[in-house]
């Protein structure tokens, strides 16, 4: 009991300690904080239109946060959701051109869905394959493989496969209108929050609740250990990055197929960057990555409020994750440190 | 979830307080002209950006006009959230998204709020495939980089010039194009050179582009980018010449500087704010260019000669009176096609040069990567 | 045929230059990540280092008209980045890495925030040296004016070469990187070794950032950096952990990145983007060529073997 109440508390009491800290910043900005705060809150949870602002935002994220998260339980640091995002969503769209008209849209959709996550699963996977079969730094590579897998999409994009009929935007032929996802319900939230959702719940089963997840976590707490105890090392982290490369290709995908309908440079937005933040702050926990995605959702949407109503510029929700992102990280020294959230060792 | 819970209640305690400022200022906005402005970039990127932020300051300073912007915005769903957002919050009537990429965006969402109007910057509004709230505006900016090319053609000892481009779509080619075909109406040997850099901000490759241009032996260049002040000022600095664009950029190469193609958003917003505040129907589709004083040149530098002022002061006036025509046949493609024929000629306002994707005689460059 | 004889040559400058001119950013975050390193710790978030310092360098030239006042205020802002990582890293628990990219995103947006007002305005720049006015060649001309800080950066580097060999703060600083319990048993100060290394290692990043926005392409804006202080860590790898050879990658790095632009401006224009992935996919190309799963890196501070 106590331990869950030490890791509720302290990442909240981060959470406060942050948004002091940002509120200092504004204030010396010349900005009332309060002010600041009532219109993150109406930008972020202030109306039904607002959450759902929030919620579209967070979809991504969410996908994007399993691509560090996963490969950070086996001890992997991978920065390379941008990349997966990427690569995804171009072979999302390649094969929704492709089979578009030829099966139902649910079959389509289904199979943008595979391909993008076979594709995101290679690129993360081969980061993990480089690093346990030739030492290759994982968090180097990833990187490096971002910038490969944008300008492969610009290549192609701006080439061979464009749509002469994007003019001003070059993209690549549609998907079909059929083949889109729609919005859930009578909200205006596409379906890339439910999968990205059920995304999180299926991995958080899987990493607590297996013996794989299991296995991955002893690899991450000590390879040597682990592999003392006979475990598969290399294949556990290997499939722990394919499965976030994978969770990343379907961000990719459902860019492409509820937001864009095509593969353009816009798939490369920042979400795999905005995931290693929510991985980080949600501990690689895949459950809380949701509510963590959720806050992140928010700021971002808060921030259009923030420069209409306090002209401020839009790099104050970048300082303000900043700072959010520094305080969570030096939270984790506290874990097992403060007494009165520790287990009672005897009577006080 | 109990994070989130939290975070209200914290907000919950400031908010009372700004609501009741807010109720305030509403009651004083009510019958004002409401208008929203989207940009791409940051507002103040001394280029694209900037231009439409200064269209949107100047409609602002009118007291029956409340404007409000937002800066670094992305082609994605945020612009479409952006874009509620200031209707459902903001009470926005006539949204202004002003980058290239929004348009498939704004078509998505137009449908759900009729009485809201979507102005896009250089989209190609279709009565046939598009919703009646929609329109776009764009200008002929290019015909001041034809008259920018004249004075090039005419400054150039080299006969090479270069054109420093973000990536080749449209309205980048035709800007190539016409900047070229205005040089080569004084010397017909003069070659452009283009350099796609890839993205629309990327101050070390257009630096670096520059660099090689001017290595080649090219004496004059110019850019469309977001930002032109990285290649003015390498211009400058290697003692070429320069004309700069979206802006005037005269101060950042006092030697070097020959003029600048620059927009006047100013006029182009007042009048929309005009049109609405007096209730009239706003067009579709609306363009323009020298004629309609929405585009021009800036003043000329101190180096260009008498000579090549009067030639683009001439031209100017055709312009003026619309008897200038600049993609008129016989025009030939860099491979060696005809892609006008003699005696055709295409008008300014002609909608086919608005999907241009060749580049003309005497440019060194491909329009396809 | 002349004239395709000037193209080539025109390449081959304007990479020769590209690589001095596009290189040094990338000599300064290299040889401050290879400090930081050395000592122990892996510092990720030397592009906010960088874009704060090409931010502040700029307007401190601004507001009092000398560049090299930027360069100091770069290197302060750099320190104090690095500082901040140093004591967060030296908490138990706390990942380095992790920490690096939340101060990447907490410098830059600190920078963008302050930055606004120095977008417009031109600084007085960092003074460059004609080391080709011999030459009548143009391209000559242009590719050896070299600007002062990559003589700076190019000394520094057999410097700090030497200071790792013989200095005795340089076997400090190695020692600590090699093992911390050795270190404690020798009786250093491990964290203050390590929080000096990181600082200096910041400071020159942010010196960095002042040749980008103060030289080349002498400009504060927002899409200023494009990854050069990010490349940091891989440079370092790439180098072997040896400030000389973080020299040569960085000019290779420089001048890779040169080639795309200096192609299509003789007329080469096809898949210029791919050109532009040429520094990266070299890099990952020669990454896995040189690494191996059972060896240990040579160079590779002692304290990251277990990490691999």
């Amino acid at each position: 009991m106590m331990r869950y109440l030490e890791s509720f508390a302290i990442p909240v009491g981060a959470l406060l300690v942050s948004l002091l800290l940002f509120g200092l910043f504004i204030t010396v900005a010349g900005v009332n904080p309060f002010d600041v705060f009532a219109s993150i809150y109406r930008g972020a949870f202030g109306s039904w239109f607002a959450w759902q602002d929030t919620l579209v935002r967070a979809a991504p994220l969410m996908l994007t946060a399993l691509c560090t998260a996963l490969p950070a339980r086996a001890g992997l640091i991978v920065i390379g959701g941008e990349g997966a995002v990427v690569v995804g969503g171009f072979f999302a769209a390649l094969i929704g051109i492709v089979l578009n008209g030829v099966f139902p849209p649910f079959l389509v959709i289904l199979g943008m869905m595979l391909v993008a996550a076979v594709a995101g699963a290679v690129w993360i996977g081969a980061v993990g394959a480089l690093r346990h079969l030739r030492g290759v730094n994982e968090t180097i590579s990833s990187l490096l493989l971002n910038y490969i897998a944008i300008a492969l999409l610009n290549f192609f994009v701006v080439g061979m496969l464009k749509d002469p009929a994007t003019l001003n935007k070059p993209s690549t032929y549609p998907i079909g209108d059929a083949n889109m996802l729609g919005a859930m319900g009578s909200s205006s939230i596409h379906w890339g929050l439910g999968i990205g959702i059920i995304v999180c719940v299926v991995l958080w089963f899987l990493m607590r609740r297996t013996t794989f997840g299991f296995g991955v976590d002893v690899v991450g707490g000590n390879v040597r250990a682990a592999q003392l105890t006979g475990l598969p090392v290399g294949r556990l982290i290997i499939t722990a990055c394919a499965l976030g490369g994978a969770a990343a290709g379907i961000a990719g995908m459902i860019e492409v197929a509820a937001v864009h309908g095509r593969a353009n440079t816009s798939l490369n937005a920042g979400y795999g960057y905005a995931g290693i933040l929510v991985a980080f702050l949600a501990r690689h926990n895949p459950l809380a990555i949701i509510p963590v995605a959720i806050l992140l959702g928010g700021i971002r949407a808060s921030g259009g409020v923030l420069q209409r109503a306090h002209d401020l510029p839009d790099a104050t929700t970048l300082v303000m994750q900043g700072i959010i992102f520094v305080v969570i990280l030096a939270s984790e020294a506290l874990y097992g440190r403060l007494r009165w959230l520790q287990p009672k060792a005897q009577p006080a | 979830m109990k994070r989130r819970t939290l975070l209200k209640g914290i907000a919950g305690a400031g908010i009372g307080a700004a609501l009741g400022g807010l109720g305030i200022t509403r009651a004083f906005a009510e019958d004002k002209v409401k208008m929203g402005f989207i940009y791409v970039g940051p507002r103040d990127d001394y280029g694209y950006n900037q231009a439409h932020f200064e269209g949107k300051s100047t409609v602002a300073k009118q007291g029956w006009v409340k404007a409000f912007d937002e800066e670094n915005v992305p082609e994605t769903i945020e612009v479409i959230k952006t874009m509620e957002s200031m209707i459902n919050l903001d009470g926005a009537q006539v949204l202004f998204p002003t980058s290239f990429g929004y348009f498939p965006h704004i078509l998505k969402i137009a449908g759900k709020y009729p009485k809201v109007m979507f102005l896009h910057c250089g989209g190609l509004w279709d009565a046939s495939k598009h919703p009646k709230n929609v329109g776009s505006y764009f200008c002929y900016i290019d015909e001041p980089m034809y008259l920018a090319g004249i004075v090039a053609g005419h400054m150039s000892k080299s006969g090479k010039l270069g054109y420093i481009a973000a990536i080749p779509i449209p309205q980048v080619l035709r800007n190539v194009n016409s900047f070229t075909m205005g040089a080569r109406s004084v010397n017909p040997k003069i070659t452009t050179n283009v350099v796609f850099t890839g993205g629309w901000a990327n101050p070390v490759k257009e630096a670096e582009a520059s660099n090689s241009m001017i290595d080649q032996g090219i004496d004059v260049v110019t850019c469309h980018v977001d930002s032109p002040k990285v290649v003015v000022e390498t211009a400058e600095k290697r003692g070429v010449m320069c004309c700069g664009y979206h802006t005037n950029q005269a101060v950042l190469a006092p030697k070097g500087f020959l003029t600048t193609a620059e927009w006047n958003w100013s006029k182009v917003y007042a009048d929309y704010a005009e049109m609405i505040k007096s209730g009239k129907t706003i067009p579709n589709l609306a363009r323009g260019g020298i004629k309609e004083g929405i585009v021009k040149s800036s003043p000329y530098g101190a180096v260009v000669s008498e000579k090549a002022r009067k030639n683009a002061d001439d031209v100017r006036a055709k312009f003026m009176d619309g008897s200038m025509v600049v993609y008129k046949g016989p025009v030939k493609d860099n491979k060696g096609n005809t892609v006008i024929a003699a005696g055709k000629e295409y008008k300014q306002t002609d909608i086919w040069l608005e999907s241009m994707d060749w580049l003309v005689e005497g440019v060194i460059g491909a329009a396809k990567s | 045929m002349s004239n395709d004889e000037v193209g080539l040559f025109g390449i081959v400058f304007a990479v020769l230059g590209g690589a001095i001119r596009v290189g040094t950013p990338f000599l300064f975050v290299s040889l401050g990540e290879c400090l930081t390193e050395r000592s122990g710790r892996i510092n990720l978030g030397l592009e906010g280092n960088l874009i704060m310092g090409a931010m502040l360098a700029y307007g401190v030239s601004y507001g009092s008209g000398s560049p090299w006042l930027g360069v100091a205020a770069a290197a302060g802002a750099g320190a104090m980045l690095g500082v901040v990582h140093a004591l967060l890293c030296q908490q138990a628990r706390v990942n380095d890495i992790a920490v690096g990219i939340a101060l990447m995103l907490f410098g830059t947006g600190l920078a963008f925030f302050w930055g606004k007002p120095f977008i417009q305005p031109s600084a007085p720049h960092l003074p460059s040296l004609s080391l080709g006015a011999w030459s009548d060649s143009p391209a000559l001309r242009s590719a050896l004016e070299i600007n002062v800080l990559f003589i700076v950066g190019v000394l520094l580097a057999p410097l700090l070469a030497w200071f790792f060999r013989n200095a005795r703060w340089g076997l400090n600083v190695r020692c600590v990187g090699e093992s911390t319990e050795a270190a404690m048993a020798m009786g250093l100060n491990v964290n203050r070794v390590r929080l000096l290394s990181t600082m200096a290692g910041g400071a020159l990043a942010g010196i960095g950032g002042s040749f980008l926005s103060l030289y080349y392409p002498g400009s504060w804006n927002e899409g200023l950096s494009s990854g050069q202080g990010l490349m940091a860590v891989a440079l370092v790898i790439f180098a072997r952990w040896d400030p000389v050879k973080c020299v040569y990658a960085s000019l290779l790095f420089g001048g890779a990145a040169a080639l795309g632009p200096a192609l299509q401006s003789v007329g080469i224009t096809w898949g210029y983007y791919l050109f532009n992935a040429a520094p990266y996919v070299l890099t990952l190309a020669i990454m896995i060529a040189t690494s191996s799963a059972k060896r240990r890196l040579p160079g590779l501070p002692g304290v990251f073997s277990n990490l691999k």
